[in-house]
């Protein structure tokens, strides 16, 4: 019984139960929800949501669903790492959003109306997310600006910004920026476009794994390659030390030598570039265009928050949660939208996010809970605790 | 001269019409800040009370019914902060950014149902919150139509000035008001003087809350006639913005309240008259509250333990 206790005991352990426990929880009071709107078919819809590609009955758009899935898992990846990264440095960058925006900004339009390939755009992503991210950080260092208003300040200037400046690259008969296949050339005076494949991801065949899925590429095994590349900068290098080091004790590390303004901007900078990519990864497979009148800054970097605090604030358990995100976020576009709003999926995300906040509460509950245990059989056993 | 006084009166008008939500939020809040919680859950609580308002004014066809049920969509939002960054001693930060999420996808799920779009049905004349001293002033002279534009508005806005003031009066007059404060620079100190600091600011936010909540509704049944997925965006965390701005006491916040209603004012102004970008517009007021705190904050004073769970001592 010993061995039970010290397994329920560790943090790791304790840090996935929670998990778990906030999924739960998220799904029950969602499932609540449903039953409200319409008591028929709220069983039937929580399973569509929790579900999602497993609805389709035949293998092959099974996994050609998969891949969407996958497809925006990525982005949802690097938004999560942006915001756990920044947050092991004593910040809350609920920017990510903003930062994403920056990167797509970049993206699209280096792709669409400057024709170059895949590899500068994405580098031009990283680099506009990065310059919101350290903007941000610059404010908090040097100026004593709260990160939290700062950051949400720039989400609105970016959103506008960005649709501004890709309103250049804008298909005339439709709100949406033109295809990433495509690139804008100027004939006779007039805006036209010619086919410039180039600034599509590379497949590197994982395509064929999912039913040609013609999204599926490089994006999927680079986010899960940056999530063990952030890990390791956190936990294995100096710079990582010193950066959690900072964000632990600002005073501290300051006395220690450590340079804690500079540390704020390069950890924004990093969080922005991590944001940053994330849009390019999605924008430059081609699976969705960019409308430049949406008035609201995509979910994808406050879903990304939802993601950071479920994954334990661990790179690798992130993996795990911006897929279980994306999963729900996609089943709730399955459901009959005559019946259900497809918003079902979004409040589940802020339910667990919510949840999230009481990991503290559930983990000091279950240790104390434990320690009950074995004072009880320890007095009956008339033994001490060892 | 007459177009002068014309374009002003106008300004005024806008300007006082947009401070009022914002005002509202930034005193709830003051409250909520003061007595030590972060609460960035002001935009979801605005959020809620701006449906909840106008869903309610609709259906009963009272405005008053539902500018009272928008504060209190609002202080609900306002008691599940409450319920986890005071009792339970979550991260507030977390638990704010969370409860704005949810108040803006309940209230979308919640429109859908029933009004099967993502908009509510606008509200008539009657339905809005009225508009005092209507046809008092002449508005066939100059000055008579310059008083009409700024005085003949919304009850609200003359609610929320009133409010501003017996808000300042409660914080610095009177022993709530004492203790309130000191919640926020040393619950330890309070505690050991009998004051029950989990109580006090358990109430705090709650207020908080419903405050916000009035600001919604504001939004959607005086400036506007309807609620939409865009009647909040920004507001509440520009409302916060505007207390840090005003050092965390309710006259500054005021202040900063006027400064944004009238960035807010301005893009409506010139978006009206001229052929400017409406995106690059919209940018102003965001603009605006990042250079306020560049210029400002440096030297705000932030409430010692603000931010800060406190966790009672066994």
């Amino acid at each position: 019984m010993r061995n039970k206790d010290s397994i329920l005991r560790k943090p790791a352990v304790q840090s996935l139960l929670t998990s778990l426990l906030c999924i739960l929880l998220g799904l029950l009071v969602g499932f609540v929800v449903l039953l409200i709107i319409n008591p028929a078919g709220a069983g039937e819809a929580i399973m569509d949501i929790i579900k999602n590609f497993l609805n389709y009955s035949k293998p092959a758009t099974r996994l050609k669903n998969m891949g969407n899935t996958l497809v925006k898992t990525a982005p949802l990846l690097m938004c999560s790492l942006s915001v756990l990264f920044a947050y092991k440095v004593g910040l809350f960058n609920i920017g990510a959003a903003g930062q994403y925006v920056a990167g797509a900004g970049a993206c699209i339009y280096c792709a669409v109306g400057l024709g170059w390939s895949w590899l500068p755009c994405m580098i031009m992503a990283v680099l506009a997310g990065a310059l919101v991210g350290a903007l941000s950080g610059a404010l908090k260092a040097y100026r004593n600006v709260n990160e939290v208003i700062s950051c949400i300040m720039l989400n609105w200037i970016s959103l506008y910004l960005v649709n501004t400046i890709l309103s250049q690259v804008k298909n005339p008969t439709s709100p949406y920026t033109y295809e990433i296949t495509k690139k804008v050339v100027m004939e006779n005076g007039a805006m036209t476009t010619v086919a410039h494949p180039g600034a599509v991801l590379p497949q590197l065949g994982i395509n064929g794994l999912f039913n040609n899925n013609k999204y599926v590429g490089l994006a999927i095994p680079l986010a899960i390659l940056l999530a063990v590349g952030i890990w390791v900068l956190l936990t294995k290098t100096k710079l990582g030390y010193e950066l959690r080091a900072t964000g632990l004790n600002m005073y501290a590390a300051k006395y220690c030598g450590m340079q804690d303004r500079s540390n704020i901007v390069l950890t924004m900078a990093i969080a922005g570039g991590l944001a940053g990519i994330g849009a390019a990864m999605l924008y430059l497979t081609g699976f969705e265009e960019w409308s430049c009148t949406q008035s609201s800054v995509p979910a994808m970097g406050f879903n990304g928050i939802a993601a950071a605090f479920l994954g334990g604030l661990h790179p690798l358990g992130a993996i795990f949660s911006s897929f279980f995100i994306q999963h729900i976020t996609d089943g709730g576009a399955q459901l009959n939208k005559q019946v259900y709003p497809s918003e079902i999926s979004n409040l589940i995300s802020s339910l667990i996010i919510y949840f999230c906040g009481f990991v503290l509460f559930f983990k000091l509950t279950l240790t104390k809970w434990l320690n009950g245990r074995n004072e009880k059989k320890n007095a009956a056993k008339g033994g001490s605790a060892k | 001269m007459t177009d002068f006084m014309n374009s002003l009166g106008f300004i005024l008008y806008v300007t006082l019409a947009y401070t009022t939500p914002l005002l509202y939020a930034a005193l709830g809040s003051c409250f909520s800040e003061v007595s030590g919680v972060v609460n960035i859950g002001i935009e979801g609580m605005m959020t809620a009370g701006a449906f909840t308002g106008t869903c309610v004014a609709y259906f009963t066809g009272n405005p008053w019914m539902g500018f009272l049920c928008g504060g209190l969509a609002g202080a609900f939002l306002g008691l599940l902060h409450a319920l986890a960054a005071v009792r339970l001693g979550a991260d507030q930060t977390i638990t704010g950014a969370a409860i704005t999420m949810l108040g803006i996808s309940t209230a979308t799920i919640i429109c859908k149902v029933l009004f099967s779009s993502t908009e509510t049905i606008p509200l008539s004349v009657k339905q809005k919150i009225p508009k005092l001293f209507m046809g008092v002033f002449e508005p066939t002279t100059v000055f008579g139509r310059f008083m009409d534009y700024v005085f003949a508005t919304y009850a609200s806005t003359y609610l929320v000035f009133i409010l501003t003031l017996v808000v300042w009066f409660v914080f610095y007059k009177t022993r709530f008001g004492l203790r309130l404060r000191a919640c926020g620079e040393h619950p330890q100190a309070c505690e050991t003087l009998g004051i029950n600091v989990i109580s006090m600011r358990f109430l705090c936010v709650v207020i908080s809350g419903f405050f916000s909540g009035l600001g919604g509704a504001c939004v959607t049944m005086a400036i506007s006639t309807q609620f939409r997925p865009i009647s909040i965006v920004g507001q509440g965390f520009i409302a916060i913005a505007a207390v840090i701005f005003g050092k965390f006491r309710p006259q500054g916040a005021l202040l900063g309240c006027l400064l944004f209603g009238f960035c807010s004012g301005l893009k409506v102004v010139l978006g009206a008259s001229s052929g400017v970008n409406m995106q690059l517009l919209s940018m102003i007021p965001y603009v605006v509250t990042v250079l306020i705190l560049v210029l400002f904050v440096g030297k705000s004073h932030v409430p010692s333990a603000n931010g800060k769970p406190y966790i009672k001592a066994k």
